[in-house]
């Protein structure tokens, strides 16, 4: 748009967009540094918009830019896509839609490198810059992918546990070593076509081979790797295209996932090679240290249930997948509220990694209008269930295990969990007795103070709120 | 080849601020972390504008229009989502 400017300011025109740049940059670290605190993220959020769109308006005085009507088709289509999907999406899809947003962003990457690859003579690039090319179109495509691969076993369409052909990870290993190999290829001989397309087609490959062996409990750190790869992906493009706000709001997005990830790897007391290279559960894993001869279970129902919590002085509740799953959030807020009504002090006990995604249930539990400082995490909740009168535990299962604290055969041995057995009377919302993700028995299921309410937490949670009314 | 120097020399020195900056963070606020800094990923839509706005082919400029779509559903979609969670997290004394 430069163009129209008289021609006097045009040559401040370059420098004043560097600035501008610098300017959305700070906007994104204030951002993010306002992400951390929940009384100031929304603005934080709103920042960081900002800042984006501060960028993006600049750019289009960039003298390279001499035509619009690609630029507004594109932004018109994807901005209609991408607000359409924010309004429609329930909160208890938000994994997937994170999940796919990132795909798109890893994808735009990727795209981004091959677009300046092939608009300009590949004699022009000098090596380093094909390296970046090279990578780009890697890391990028292997988001893209990846990304929609975790979609599709979040949403259902493929099957959420391990899928792998006999030795998938040497597999994996060797397509990654090929893949370098191809980017060292290229930029000895940008010219010759097949290299680079092998190289954008492996890529592709490599990302559906990766996501492909990691399923349910382990998605919360897959989401948050790939969100990183999204980050270094655009930071790559930076360097194709030479410019500093990409790389710098790259790097800023990959280290904080980075981060991210390694706090769920530490909530599973996982290393982050074992979440991606070994898949636990499926392989017939022993059920050491559950005697067959014990396993009984009390079952319990709505009705037992409502007087048990409404005499108590103080329930915690614990949350886990199921309750996404059964969309149970608005129903539990309702047998919450009852409760506290009847002065039953109420509390609840998050996992880190309850869920999907990292800090899932405390997105359900917000949308269900639950205040924030009622929900407790790990560190917090664990010295209390001591006294406690009842825990509710809906649709959790392994985060909840003993077999983590003391069967040290278990494949979960040493997870850090809720020590919900502490408390005086357990009731766990199940709709069977089926194993949780680790895919081992609990030995909670079957102990003195617990009770099993099996069936659709939903449903469980409609009785529950019908029978307390009925007490009164 | 100083370009790449100076390149590498942002890069690493903003991948430690990134570090730095979300060291604390409490779990509840997680998700919108991710999805926020999900969304500023899409900052290579500003690429992507370069090339469909350059003049040098068609073929290129195609490739640069669908990477603005892309780009703009994670820059639109991820922050209007994010703003959607962060509306929710209240206190309790908010709503009374």
């Amino acid at each position: 748009m430069s163009q129209f400017l008289p021609e006097f300011l045009q040559a401040y025109v370059p420098n004043t967009i560097q600035i501008f740049y610098l300017i959305a940059t700070a906007f994104f670290i204030l951002g993010i540094k306002r992400l951390n605190s929940p009384a100031t993220a929304r603005s934080g959020n709103q920042l960081a918009s900002f800042g984006m769109l501060l960028g993006v308006v600049v750019t289009l005085f960039d003298r390279e830019i001499v035509s619009f009507e690609f630029i507004i088709a594109g932004v018109v289509l994807g901005a209609l896509i991408g607000a359409v999907a924010a309004k429609k999406v329930q909160m208890t899809a938000m994994p997937e839609m994170v999940a796919i947003f990132n795909g798109f962003g890893g994808g735009a990457s990727a795209l981004v490198a091959w677009g300046e690859f092939s608009r300009l003579d590949s004699g022009l690039f000098e090596s380093y810059a094909l390296v970046t090319i090279g990578l780009s179109i890697l890391i990028g495509s292997i988001t893209f992918t990846g990304s929609f691969i975790a979609f599709g076993k979040l949403k259902g369409f493929i099957n959420g546990g391990r899928i792998a052909l006999p030795g998938q990870n040497l597999i994996n290993l060797f397509l990654t070593i090929v893949a370098l190999f191809l980017i060292g290829w290229f930029t000895v001989d940008p010219e010759y076509q097949i290299v680079f397309w092998s190289l954008f087609g492996l890529a592709l490959l490599i990302g559906v081979f990766t996501v492909l062996p990691i399923g349910g409990a382990d998605m919360p750190v897959v989401i948050s790797l790939l969100n990183s790869y999204s980050g270094i992906a655009a930071s790559m493009a930076g360097f194709v295209v030479g410019n500093n706000l990409l790389i710098i709001s790259g790097a800023l997005v990959g280290a904080a996932g980075l981060i991210l990830t390694n706090i769920m790897c530490q909530a599973m007391n996982r290393k982050l090679l074992d979440v991606l290279f070994a898949a636990f559960g499926g392989e017939g894993v022993s059920t050491a240290g559950l005697d067959d001869d014990d396993k009984t279970v009390q079952k319990t129902f709505a009705d037992d249930v409502a007087i048990q919590c409404s005499y108590a002085k103080k329930v915690v509740i614990v949350p886990g997948y199921g309750l996404a799953v059964a969309q149970a959030q608005h129903a539990l807020k309702e047998v919450a509220g009852l409760l506290e009504g009847k002065g039953v002090e109420i509390k609840y006990g998050i996992h880190p990694v309850a869920g999907r995604m990292p800090g899932h249930m405390n997105v359900l539990l917000a949308e269900a209008d639950v205040p924030y400082d009622q929900l407790y995490d790990m560190d917090e909740i664990n010295p209390q269930f001591a006294s406690t009168d009842v825990v509710l535990i809906i649709g959790a299962n392994d985060v909840v295990n003993p077999a983590a604290q003391n069967s040290p055969g278990s494949p979960i041995y040493g997870m850090p969990i809720l020590n919900v057995h502490e408390a005086k009377r357990t009731i766990v919302f199940k709709r069977s007795l089926s194993y949780g993700y680790a895919g081992i028995d609990n030995a909670l299921f079957y102990s003195d103070t617990n009770q099993m309410f099996f069936g659709d937490a939903k449903k469980s949670l409609q009785e529950l709120t019908g029978a307390i009314k009925d007490l009164n | 080849m100083e370009d790449l120097i100076f390149n590498l020399f942002i890069f690493v020195l903003a991948s430690f601020v990134g570090f730095e900056l979300i060291s604390k963070v409490p779990p509840t606020l997680h998700t919108p972390l991710m999805s926020g800094a999900n969304a500023i990923s899409g900052i290579t839509i500003i690429g992507a504008l370069i090339i469909a706005g350059g003049s040098e082919s068609v073929y290129a400029q195609w490739i640069g229009f669908t990477a603005i779509v892309f780009a703009t559903i994670n820059v639109v979609g991820g922050f209007m989502v994010t703003d959607r969670m962060l509306e929710m997290f209240k206190k309790k004394e908010d709503k009374e």
